[in-house]
């Protein structure tokens, strides 16, 4: 994975960046903190943020990248508007989640790990989240859909398409 | 969430805001039975509503006093239950880490002050740290994260050890596939846990702490801030905490490693680090965070303490067994009626969680096993039903009590498919930085594969079993060393599953798609056509009221004739 170079960030990008930069006492124990601010601003974190971050904390930028991409839930590739991440875990595999899967890839016509063409919607296999009770489950950005059926996966997906 | 503004709206239309206090509360363990709402003081529970029954109880119940009975739970007999307290699920059930979730408002400190909250850790400050460290020695309270280590030990290493700045730690990284108990404590009574940490701070001479959350985690991390916010501005968190006492708490935000419950690497990713263990000792407890004294408790650990000061280690201790004190939480999920959480004394039979308090398996099919102890766990066949839930026996058994996941399987469930699936989230979530963990659990997933695909030797098995003594022996962390267990205990009492899959080339729970075929049964089809229409593949073909016959080369076992024919003429072999 190369560090995502495009730096055609806009002017509030860039503020969004900075804030999230100088919010933080700039000290390593908040290198994470900061991470998932600018995340949440951007959908992703940029290779020309990496550098802002490094800089501001005065630590090598390949240390940044790569705590960064320690950790899952940074995307430094920059992939879709949505992401689609459905539990591939113990108790959603038992109670039917394969057959979601089937119905997502059916739906969207990817496999997991890509994006579709439009760049609308990404699909990711993910690790428990801890909401086994309403299995199998999966979470669209923030949102949890539990007690899936393939049938339910044409609603959920249009609900996002129509914005 | 409709129904609560359903509930709102005629609660203000009816002028009874004065009367009726609505608040969301954590969740009360049964998730198969939402949207539930309980009404106070009788505990009135009602189930599986929708906006209009919410409706229909504020005028009933709440204004004429009259129970809704068509929307209280059944109990297996379909009979109604009046109260929360007589439900099945909860009868058995000793609620002490729970005590409080689905009582209290947990966005309310003054609520968690009315049922005694923070009267804990203003008694603790009377007492010698010794003394404190003493109580919990002597309630038997051991770790809830997996080790099951006696916190009060653990304590008391910390306190011995002289240093200018200490730590305590929450640990809510919870990732185990299965378990859900630190998400819904801190959902659900945030105060407990934060006056539990504050309590260790004192005990061990620490006046920072750290609360380590996932993200994934997101009304957690709000709710436990909240709580957080409303402590300072009580003084019960901050600067002379009942004039005697400086402690402050913080939140850190995971983000979506599973190897960052392991102690040493959480503390790593605290510091700005990838989060990658590193051997042990030095224990955390010497050298922690920042190279600091550090005590690192579970979310359900620290959810007892204030529970135990309050009502003396010996009432904790009287309940359990001789070497697991007090009760445990566990999450219910996988294939079983009452899905959610419960807490029981330790020594309860997994007999009596499954059947009587989890309502046993749904679609009357037969209970086959259950995961216990997640991917560092192992399973636990029928013939151990009558097995008492504790440390030692579940370790006899090959499995762990762990963090408190039982995954309960039945018996459409393919074994050698399960422990493929827990080794194939232990390969996802291997760190990389041993290589024992990162390149044997690998090997162990490609043989597990190539067994549920027919293609697996007798000699894979003997593989399997070596690879899995060396991870063991060798790797670096906790994850590395339990990621076998899964595999060796479905070796141990289902060996004939994977001779089945070896040496006759057959999946016995008819799940491994390489070995099973459909067939359509000549005597039951009717030629009614509809499995031609629907197959993806076009591998069926038949003159319409003739049978059918499906071409097995273009066959791709997805299943869809199955689903689909209404005279039980498909069936898989």
């Amino acid at each position: 994975m190369a560090i995502n170079e495009s730096c055609c960030c806009s002017a509030e990008e860039e503020a969004a960046v900075q804030a999230a930069i100088n919010d933080f006492e700039p000290i390593r124990t908040n290198l994470i903190p900061i991470l998932h601010r600018i995340q949440d601003e951007l959908g992703q974190i940029p290779g020309w943020a990496m550098e802002a971050v490094a800089d501001k904390l005065d630590i090598p930028l390949a240390d940044v990248w790569g705590t960064a991409s320690f950790y899952t839930m940074f995307d430094l590739k920059g992939r879709a508007k949505h992401i689609i991440r459905l539990c591939e875990s113990p108790p959603c595999h038992i109670t039917g989640a394969k057959k979601v899967l089937e119905a997502l890839k059916d739906e969207l016509g990817i496999e997991p790990g890509e994006v579709t063409e439009d760049g609308l919607f990404g699909l990711e296999l993910v690790s428990c989240f801890g909401v086994c009770g309403v299995a199998p489950a999966m979470i669209v950005d923030h949102q949890v859909y539990g007690n899936l059926t393939p049938e339910m996966v044409p609603d959920v997906i249009a609900k996002y398409r129509e914005g | 969430m409709e129904v609560e503004a359903a509930m709102k709206s005629k609660i203000s239309a009816l002028n009874l805001e004065a009367e009726v206090s609505l608040f969301d509360t954590g969740c009360v363990g049964t998730c198969d039975l939402g949207p539930v709402v309980i009404v106070y003081p009788e505990g009135t529970f009602y189930v599986k509503l929708k906006p209009a029954d919410a409706e229909e109880i504020v005028t009933e119940h709440l204004l004429k006093g009259r129970v809704v009975q068509r929307l209280l739970s059944k109990d297996a007999d379909h009979v109604e239950v009046p109260s929360i307290f007589e439900h099945p699920f909860f009868a058995k059930q000793k609620r002490i880490a729970l005590r409080n979730l689905g009582v209290i408002n947990p966005e309310s400190i003054d609520e968690y002050i009315a049922v005694g909250g923070y009267a804990s850790l203003g008694k603790v400050l009377e007492m010698t740290q010794d003394e404190v460290i003493k109580l919990v020695l002597d309630s038997g309270l051991r770790g809830r994260g997996g080790a099951g280590f006696p916190t009060g030990r653990k304590w008391a290493f910390a306190k011995a050890v002289e240093a200018d700045q200490k730590y305590v730690i929450i640990n809510g990284d919870e990732g185990d596939p299965g378990a859900f108990m630190d998400r819904s404590v801190l959902e659900g009574d945030p105060h407990s846990v934060i006056e539990g940490l504050a309590i260790a701070g004192y005990a061990i001479g620490a006046t920072q702490g750290y609360a380590y959350v996932r993200a994934e985690y997101p009304l957690a991390i709000k709710r436990l801030q909240i709580a957080i916010d409303q402590a300072r501005e009580y003084g019960l968190l901050g600067k002379g905490i009942f004039g005697k006492f400086d402690f402050d708490l913080e939140i850190r935000k995971g983000a979506g490693a599973f190897v960052c419950g392991e102690e040493t690497a959480l503390m790593r990713s605290i510091e700005g680090m990838r989060g990658q263990p590193r051997p042990k000792p030095p224990f955390p407890a010497v050298s922690g965070l920042w190279g600091k004294p550090t005590i690192i408790n579970n979310v359900e650990t620290l959810a007892n303490v204030p529970a135990i000061i309050q009502n003396g280690p010996f009432w904790y201790s009287s309940f359990g067994t001789e070497t697991s004190k007090g009760t445990k939480v566990f999450a219910l999920a996988g294939n079983i009626n009452n899905t959610g959480l419960i807490e029981v004394p330790f020594g309860t039979t997994l007999r009596e969680v499954v059947f009587e308090i989890g309502g046993g398996i749904p679609n009357g099919k037969e209970f086959k096993a259950v995961q216990a102890g997640g991917p560092s766990g192992g399973c636990i066949p029928a013939s151990l039903l009558d097995i008492p839930l504790d440390y030692e026996s579940l370790q006899k058994a090959g499995a762990i009590v762990g963090s408190g996941g039982l995954i309960v399987m039945d018996s459409d469930t393919c074994m050698v498919d399960v422990a493929r699936f827990f080794l194939e989230f232990t390969v996802d979530e291997s760190c990389g930085q041993c290589t024992p963990c990162r390149e044997g659990t690998k090997r162990m997933l490609e043989i597990l594969t190539k067994i549920t695909k027919g293609r697996g030797t007798l000699e894979d098995i003997t593989k399997l079993e070596t690879l899995a003594k060396a991870i063991t022996q060798t790797s670096l962390c906790q994850l590395g060393i339990t990621a076998p267990n899964p595999v060796l205990s479905t070796l141990r009492y289902f060996r004939d599953e994977y001779l089945a899959h070896v040496v006759d080339k057959t999946c016995p729970a008819k799940v491994c798609r390489e070995l099973i075929t459909f067939d359509i049964l000549p005597d039951k089809c009717t030629g009614c056509t509809i499995c031609a229409r629907n197959c993806p593949t076009h591998a069926i073909s038949g003159e319409r009221k003739q049978a059918h016959v499906i071409d097995q080369s273009a066959c791709i076992k997805c299943g869809e004739c199955l689903v689909r024919c209404k005279f039980d003429a498909v069936v898989k072999v």
